[in-house]
């Protein structure tokens, strides 16, 4: 009887993960707490970095899907009953921009402090083993508050944008004003709401070290905000862009 | 059979944490169940309202009274979103996906369970907010479960289009986010957490299934939350993303310039996948429970897998079928007539390595198996029409009519609930440690196979017949008079059909806890959920973790004693 499913052992070259030449590890189910003792935070690590990339897919998402919606309603015609005629209403917003290129410059620098935060972390979590080893000493470092930095630009950062809004009112611009300033406001309202994500979990990795947790779980909760972070500076580039250029 | 013994955790003890805000994924996916299965109920009791209404309009009818016009709107808006996001994308994916993908791929749990129960309580709250459009002021709406504006984006274009319309827009982006978690575990899950020598294309075809589902979810409930958010704005801030220049009741509104063309697009290309996020964990179930009860390896195991990934991907490229009727080019029109065609390709694939998979084997006719090959049945009856719909010209008759109806009651409604049965009674010993009645299960697949092709087969009849679907009222058009009797033969269908699923409810609870105890592997599968204790121990299979040699479909081994291999067994079991 024939079948298409390979029963000799598999190549070990030939395997991704559930393959492996190693065990794999054994963690318990929910619940259990098994995860934090740091057991397996290697391969927790890499669960919890593809759970972003795949969080940033579906945020990706999001963004594409209005980006259309912004392209296909700048382009339609309304109807203009005095001239009997189909008119563009798409409209004029004029953006704050000097403040908007601040807050840029305040995301792209909580980036590059996010940055330290992570690689201050792997480094710590690198040392980590040496340090335990009984009387070796590395000494007491003075560690730069990276985290603190990051999280204080990232509240900075939606500051700004609030700032932005309310420049954008006072120059006459509200959500219904037209159909550009609606999307203005919606797609820097969808943006500062996925940062503000950003600026709970930076606030927990700060909590997770007040709480003393293993240092494994710390590094793991600031790699992976640490990759999300530089996806929504990026993001916010192109949110900018948009807004300034395509409109 | 190779296992390593390390670590045994321990379940929780607390009521609480081990039954309500559990991280057990057995758990959860239980909970998706019973939140399906109570949203199922919910959902059949408002379609038996309509088809009671629709030959008997002027009865006065329990809980309701006498349906007026809107009324009869509301309960078709709220039965199709009930049944197509609470059930059909609920129960196969959050509910069995949820309890067997770890145990399937030898993990012993998600791999993020914080996330997978907030995921179960999110869809849970957006269930609540549904059902409470119901109760408050002006009802449910009735802009129908595709939401098209502008009489969903206008709350004066009627009653239930104030505050239900917006707590339904607001249930649909909970349950959005929700899936999107979901999602999210899914994919991480099995990309990470296989076992040993579990290889991609030695998965189940169950769990091939959850994992395009998952990524389908992941690309199309994002969409639907953005259109989401617009038709929020359109309503509550006076936007016109979707609004035109529109009168309503003599006063020009606010808005202008939008277009509920931009609604649709955006709709339909969730809407579209959302089919396939539907039928799709039916397929790979089907394929499980023929190969096990055919005792024969899957016809074309790979072949079954491209065909998946092929529908998933063609899925998100044929949402303008939808839109014929809308308004379109006829060279878009082209392009997707012919895609959704495509679909057929691989469909047609899945259907002939189904019969292939049947064919000479030694078939056990359980009633899982009946139920699977009630799928298959359902399949190409609902399929078969759809390259009818696929033609713009003819869709352009056929559209507003009851064909459609009953197209897409038949692929996407009453197939996956098949799928959903034939996982319900395959795993049923697995999930509870005991085994159903098998004469209920066979009444109740008999009834419930011949009640849902009485009910949906004359709709195709109507429909060519010029019979227009929506209308709450066929008693008061004269050329639709011939029709009635079909209407009440339909009704009466529905009426048996849907007393007879108390059968499978009784059969359900009474085997859960009266039924005989199930061995650990009653059907003599092969998949590693077969291999560990029932109901599973906490952490899947009690401190081991399985080593796999071998793919999951080995049925009708010459040369072992028992016939199969069980995924597990030594790499040195002779095999096919």
């Amino acid at each position: 009887m024939a079948t298409f499913i390979p029963s000799s052992p598999v190549a070990h070259e030939q395997l991704g993960r559930g393959g492996g030449v190693t065990e794999p590890p054994v963690r318990g189910g929910g619940d259990d707490g098994q995860g934090d003792d740091g057991s397996d935070y290697v391969g927790r690590l890499r669960r919890a970095r593809l759970g972003v990339a795949v969080a940033i897919a579906a945020v990706v998402m999001i963004f594409v899907s209005l980006t259309s919606a912004y392209i296909v309603r700048q382009g339609l015609p309304t109807f203009d009953s005095p001239s009997s005629s189909y008119v563009r209403d798409w409209g004029e917003v004029s953006l704050p921009l000097a403040l908007l290129m601040v807050n840029t410059a305040v995301l792209l620098i909580s980036s590059l402090t996010m940055e330290g935060a992570r690689r201050s972390i792997t480094r710590q979590s690198a040392l980590a083993p040496v340090r335990s080893i009984p009387g070796v000493s590395l000494g007491e470092e003075w560690r730069f508050p990276w985290l603190g930095l990051t999280v204080v630009l990232g509240i900075g950062f939606l500051a700004g944008q609030c700032l932005a809004w309310s420049e954008l009112r006072r120059r006459g611009f509200f959500i219904p004003t037209n159909p550009n300033s609606s999307f203005v406001y919606l797609f820097t309202g969808v943006h500062a709401i996925h940062l503000a994500g950003g600026v709970v979990a930076l606030l927990w990795a700060g909590l997770t070290s007040l709480l003393h947790k293993p240092l494994e779980s710390r590094r793991i909760v600031i790699d992976v905000t640490a990759w999300y972070w530089h996806f929504m500076a990026l993001l916010w580039i192109y949110v900018f862009a948009l807004l300034q250029f395509a409109r | 059979m190779a296992t390593t013994a390390t670590l045994h955790s321990h379940a929780p003890q607390g009521f609480i944490r081990k039954y309500i805000f559990s991280l057990d994924h057995k758990v959860i996916g239980l909970q998706y169940f019973f939140l399906a299965l109570t949203a199922v109920w919910v959902g059949m009791f408002l379609s038996l309202l309509m088809r009671i209404h629709l030959v008997w309009p002027t009865a006065s009818l329990p809980l309701v009274g006498e349906i007026r016009p809107e009324m009869y709107l509301s309960l078709l808006t709220m039965h199709g979103t009930i049944m197509v996001f609470f059930v059909l994308t609920t129960a196969p994916q959050g509910g069995f996906g949820n309890y067997f993908l770890p145990i399937q791929i030898g993990a012993p749990d998600m791999a993020f369970p914080v996330l997978n129960m907030l995921s179960f309580w999110t869809t849970f709250v957006g269930f609540v907010l549904i059902l409470a459009a119901f109760f408050v002021s002006g009802g449910a709406p009735l802009h129908g479960w595709t939401g098209y504006p502008p009489l969903s984006a206008v709350q004066s274009a009627g009653p239930g289009e104030g505050l239900g319309a917006d707590l339904w827009i607001a249930s649909i982006a909970i349950f959005c986010i929700a899936s999107l978690m979901g999602a999210l575990n899914f994919i991480t899950t099995t990309l990470d957490l296989r076992a040993k020598g579990m290889t991609l294309m030695r998965m189940p075809l169950t769990v091939w299934s959850w994992f395009i589902t998952a990524i389908l979810g992941l690309l199309a409930f994002g969409v639907l939350l953005s259109a989401g958010i617009l038709l929020l704005m359109d309503r509550n801030l006076g936007t016109s993303f979707y609004v035109p220049l529109i009168v309503v009741n003599g006063q020009i509104l606010g808005h202008k310039g939008g277009s509920p063309l931009l609604w649709q697009h955006l709709f339909w290309f969730f809407g579209h996948p959302e089919v396939y996020i539907a039928i799709l964990p039916g397929m790979g179930v089907t394929s499980q429970v023929l190969s096990t009860f055919s005792r024969k390896p899957i016809f074309g195991y790979k072949a079954m897998v491209y065909a998946m990934l092929s529908i998933g991907f063609l899925g998100f490229m044929v949402w303008g079928h939808h839109m014929f009727m809308s308004g379109m080019s006829p060279y878009s029109a082209f392009a997707f007539s012919l895609l959704t065609m495509c679909i057929g390709v691989p469909s047609a694939i899945k259907t002939f390595n189904w019969l292939g998979t049947m064919w000479k084997g030694r078939i056990r006719f359980y009633t899982p198996m009946l139920f699977a090959i009630g799928f298959v049945s359902l399949f190409v009856s609902g399929g078969l029409s759809g390259p009818f719909l696929a033609q713009p010209v003819l869709d352009i008759q056929l559209h507003d009519t009851y064909f459609v109806v009953g197209h897409f009651h038949l692929i996407m409604g009453v197939a996956a609930i098949f799928g959903i049965f034939a996982a319900t009674y395959y795993w049923f010993p697995k999930m509870f440690g005991r085994m159903m009645n098998e004469g209920l299960g066979k009444a109740h697949f008999w009834l419930t196979f011949i009640g849902t092709y009485a009910i949906f087969m004359p709709m195709h009849y109507l429909g060519m017949a010029g019979g227009t679907r929506r209308y709450s009222q066929y008693t008061e058009v004269a050329y639709l008079q011939k029709l009635m009797p079909i209407h009440s033969f339909m009704t009466y269908a529905a009426i048996i059909t849907i007393a007879s699923q108390f059968i499978f409810v009784i059969n359900l609870f009474w085997s859960m806890f009266k039924g005989p105890k199930a061995s650990d592997n009653p059907w003599e599968s092969t998949t590693l959920e077969w291999t560990t204790a029932t109901p599973p121990p906490h952490d899947n299979f009690g401190g081991r973790t399985p080593v796999v040699n071998h793919g999951p479909y080995e049925y009708g081994v010459p040369g072992t004693a028992k016939g199969f291999i069980m995924q597990n067994d030594p790499a040195s079991t002779p095999a096919h």
